[in-house]
């Protein structure tokens, strides 16, 4: 299966993604 | 005051903003422009890329992953929160720590990304080490996953370095 990562567009989709759930957890956490 | 204490924590920030703009702009140069344009290349003129501008991009590249982590771990320090951000936040009940300690730990594996897997495989796919044909396309596909990842990571953790006083 072809890594997610090999297209450009899907890298900085999970990077907005990634973004999400780091802003998420910062609020969880405090 | 020029050359006080908070005079040498902005000119640490200056430092660092500077350094992440060589790391981080070649590392959006090699994602954005230099992988998609490769397969339009045509072979013969593809040496200009492999053999004189990718070796140039990627001295400037690694050596400012190198100062930016150098310059931030100074910042840290002379800003006092180094140790709260490390811990990212715990224990001190306060979110903008958890923050800049998420954009940290993710600079600090993207630095090492780059020195340990994007370098040494670069340098094998560019042909700056010895390696077979083989080897060859294995490290550049790994270098090129890597690199991905790391544009992946750089989109939080340039909201993390940026988003600390909105917390």
């Amino acid at each position: 299966m072809k890594n997610p990562l090999e297209s450009l567009g899907k890298t900085v989709s999970l990077g907005i993604l990634l973004t999400v759930v780091m802003v998420v957890l910062i609020h969880v956490i405090h | 005051m020029l050359f006080d204490y908070s005079w040498w924590t902005f000119f640490f920030r200056w430092l660092h903003v500077l350094s992440g703009v060589m790391w981080i702009g070649h590392l959006w140069y090699f994602n954005f422009v230099q992988i998609p344009s490769m397969p339009k290349i045509p072979d013969e003129q593809k040496p200009a890329i492999t053999k004189v501008i990718a070796p140039a991009a990627l001295f400037w590249f690694r050596h400012g992953a190198l100062a930016t982590v150098i310059t931030g771990l100074i910042l840290a320090y002379l800003s006092g929160y180094s140790g709260n951000a490390l811990k990212l936040g715990f224990g001190d009940d306060n979110r903008k720590f958890t923050a800049i300690g998420f954009g940290m730990w993710m600079g600090l594996i993207m630095a090492a990304n780059v020195w340990f897997i994007i370098w040494p495989k670069q340098q094998q796919a560019l042909g700056l080490v010895e390696a077979t044909a083989d080897e060859k396309k294995r490290a550049g596909r790994i270098a090129m996953l890597a690199s991905r990842t790391n544009t992946m990571l750089s989109i939080p953790m340039l909201y993390a370095m940026t988003s600390t006083h909105f917390y």
